[in-house]
């Protein structure tokens, strides 16, 4: 196990880097710690599985270092690092037994036979292939195959850390749980240090201790399920994380005042934002849909099995808010926003507000 | 049974019937024809039995003719598949590279035959080839006019150049098909380089080199034309492969009979030998 530093790592597919456009991986300065459960979360292309094989070295950056355990690793390779890595799709050896697949990683490290069969059937137990050990891995079925990458993954012990990559894509969502449940356990049991790379953020939120949000090849915020939740340091996180997303108002600042149109909105406190545009950010859990506050006209009710989703129109703006499975819209419905869930952004970073 | 029969479907069959017939079914019963006849001349035919072909089965020349063909065979497969793989797997993967090893590849595949076995008959030559008078300034008697040794040299190393390319071409498409993924979780498995050949791109090249065994096969032991150029069957009968001395019975000494039996045999072994062939390789693999 081993706590991995990315120091000021960017990274570019291109041979001569110029503009910030040019890089995949823009700037990354981070500490995974030792036995952290991470996950790496944001829309495609925003440089997650980049960051990730930089981290297993299938990818060398273009610049920074990667330190495991205050150690230079940035220009060994891959197998000197003793990284294991699950691919978001199967990989197999398609000629060998379900077997011989998962004692591949050790054998190659001339494990001794005695250790592997019990690493192995160890594993097989886990993923629940123990009754396919003996047959070829070529003839099963996708999902399958899958849990026979994910072994691969798990079998080494001595691995500095576990690296996947959406790794249950392929895989239906009952077994979701349960491979998603049986990593977090593994995770509890042997503390490896685990990186997560998903674009799902209820998986993302369920693995991980720590949620790890990227875009657009840098890193927004790096918390707890709950903080990303409750504090978005970036309007991309707000939008990203959450169903629906958060509400993005245009508002402008006086005091502990915001101006929203015609709507004056009392804040909590006052924003330390310095010029550029200024947002109001609200999750539609915190928009109080009642007989006061502010006039909106409602254009359609999702109901979506716990709770509603009222679509409705404020000073011209979409915004949703979530009401009880039993609440009713009233006949001339009014908004209130709830000054716990409120976040001011300039510039679409998120800004403190003062007493 | 309520089924309605109509038995006019059978009539979209008939342009490939009709197709077939003329193409394959009416030359080779021709054949079959003549195989069991015996002519003078002028047209008058006697009917023959299976003369022909207990005379073919027990002469020796015929049998001197198919074990040098199988010799052949072998050789050039023992060559070309392990030499055809490994150019494959050295051939660059992208780049611009990718475009001028596939046209240097194909280069040899387009020259007809016949131009192969000219080019090859001066290139050997020892008086005037660039290959016959340079190998023997450096001392080795080589001569493939008169000794049978140099003269299969020669027809092998021109079966070389001019055919691994294709398995080359074949291996190449399997190899660029197996995504990257597979290269790195073997990295991540800690694999050498000869567990990836061995757990990834062999297995995946298994069907193409299936294809290229089979065509290599059959394309040899069916070889005409450039022997034939180079060497006419010589020297002695040294080169003189099956497809060679059916043609010397048949036109060089008009022997219909004996030609048409020999050409049915021919066949019929070709027939065995690549359904042989096709199945113990895909039982094999199905065995994987």
């Amino acid at each position: 196990m081993a706590r991995i530093e990315v120091n000021h790592i960017r990274h570019s597919y291109l041979p001569n880097p110029q503009k910030d456009s040019d890089f995949a991986l823009k700037e990354v300065h981070h500490t995974f710690e030792d036995g952290g459960a991470y996950a790496l979360l944001g829309p495609s292309g925003c440089g997650k599985t980049t960051l990730l094989n930089i981290i297993s070295g299938l990818l060398h950056p273009s610049h920074g270092r990667l330190l495991f355990n205050g150690r230079d690793v940035t220009n060994l390779s891959t197998q000197e690092r003793n990284i294991a890595q699950v691919f978001q799709f199967p990989v197999i050896y398609d000629t060998m037994t379900v077997y011989d697949n998962l004692a591949f990683p050790l054998r190659n490290r001339r494990v001794p036979e005695a250790d592997v069969d019990r690493k192995v059937r160890e594993t097989l137990d886990m993923i629940d292939l123990a009754s396919l050990a003996k047959k070829k891995a070529r003839g099963l079925t996708a999902d399958q195959k899958q849990k026979i990458s994910l072994g691969r993954g798990l079998v080494r012990s001595d691995v500095n850390a576990i690296l996947f990559d959406e790794p249950l894509t392929v895989i239906d969502p009952h077994m979701k749980w349960v491979l998603r449940s049986q990593l977090k356990q593994l995770h509890r049991r042997f503390g490896y240090t685990m990186v997560y790379v998903t674009h799902d953020q209820t998986e993302a939120l369920t693995f991980a201790d720590r949620v790890v949000v990227m875009y657009d090849g840098e890193i927004v915020q790096i918390g707890t399920p709950a903080e990303l939740f409750e504090r978005p340091r970036h309007t991309f996180v707000g939008y990203f994380i959450g169903s629906p997303g958060m509400n993005v108002l245009p508002v402008s600042l006086d005091g502990r005042t915001a101006t929203l149109g015609t709507q004056r909105i009392e804040l909590p406190g006052v924003p330390k934002a310095e010029g550029g545009t200024v947002e109001l950010g609200i999750r539609p859990e915190y928009v109080r849909l009642g007989r006061e506050g502010m006039a909106v006209q409602v254009s359609k009710v999702e109901d979506v099995g716990r709770h509603k989703v009222v679509r409705a129109n404020l000073e011209g703006r979409e915004i949703a808010a979530v009401i009880g499975e039993d609440d009713e819209v009233p006949a001339d419905p009014k908004v209130r926003f709830d000054p716990a869930g409120i976040n001011i952004y300039a510039g679409s970073w998120r800004v403190e507000m003062g007493a | 049974m309520d089924k309605t029969w109509n038995n006019k479907a059978w009539f979209l069959v008939l342009p490939v019937l009709v197709l077939v017939a003329f193409s394959a079914v009416i030359p080779l019963m021709t054949v079959v024809n003549y195989s069991v006849q015996d002519t003078f001349g002028n047209n008058v035919f006697f009917w023959a039995g299976t003369e022909w072909f207990e005379e073919l089965l027990a002469s020796d020349r015929f049998w001197e003719a198919m074990v040098r063909n199988q010799i052949f065979s072998f050789i050039i497969l023992a060559i070309e598949v392990p030499l055809g793989i490994f150019i494959a797997l050295n051939m660059p993967k992208k780049g611009w590279g990718v475009p001028v090893c596939l046209v240097l590849m194909a280069l040899p595949l387009l020259i007809p035959w016949n131009v192969v076995g000219t080019i090859w008959q001066v290139f050997g030559r020892n008086d005037i080839g660039l290959l016959g008078y340079y190998v023997n300034a450096l001392g080795i008697d080589y001569n493939y006019v008169q000794d049978p040794f140099d003269a299969w040299v020669t027809v092998i190393v021109m079966d070389v150049w001019h055919w691994t390319s294709l398995v080359v071409l074949l291996c190449y498409a399997g190899l660029v098909s197996i995504p990257d993924a597979f290269y790195q979780a073997a990295k991540i498995d800690g694999a050498s380089r000869w567990a990836v050949f061995r757990y990834i791109q062999l297995p995946k090249m298994q069907r193409v080199l299936l294809i290229a065994v089979l065509l290599r096969f059959m394309d040899s032991f069916m070889i005409y034309t450039e022997p034939f150029v180079v060497t006419g069957g010589g020297p002695g009968n040294s080169t003189t492969f099956l497809s060679i001395d059916l043609v010397k019975t048949a036109l060089g000494q008009f022997d219909l009979g004996p030609a048409a039996a020999m050409s049915l045999v021919y066949f019929l072994i070709i027939l065995l030998l690549s359904w042989v062939f096709y199945t113990v390789m895909t039982n094999y693999d199905a065995e994987r």
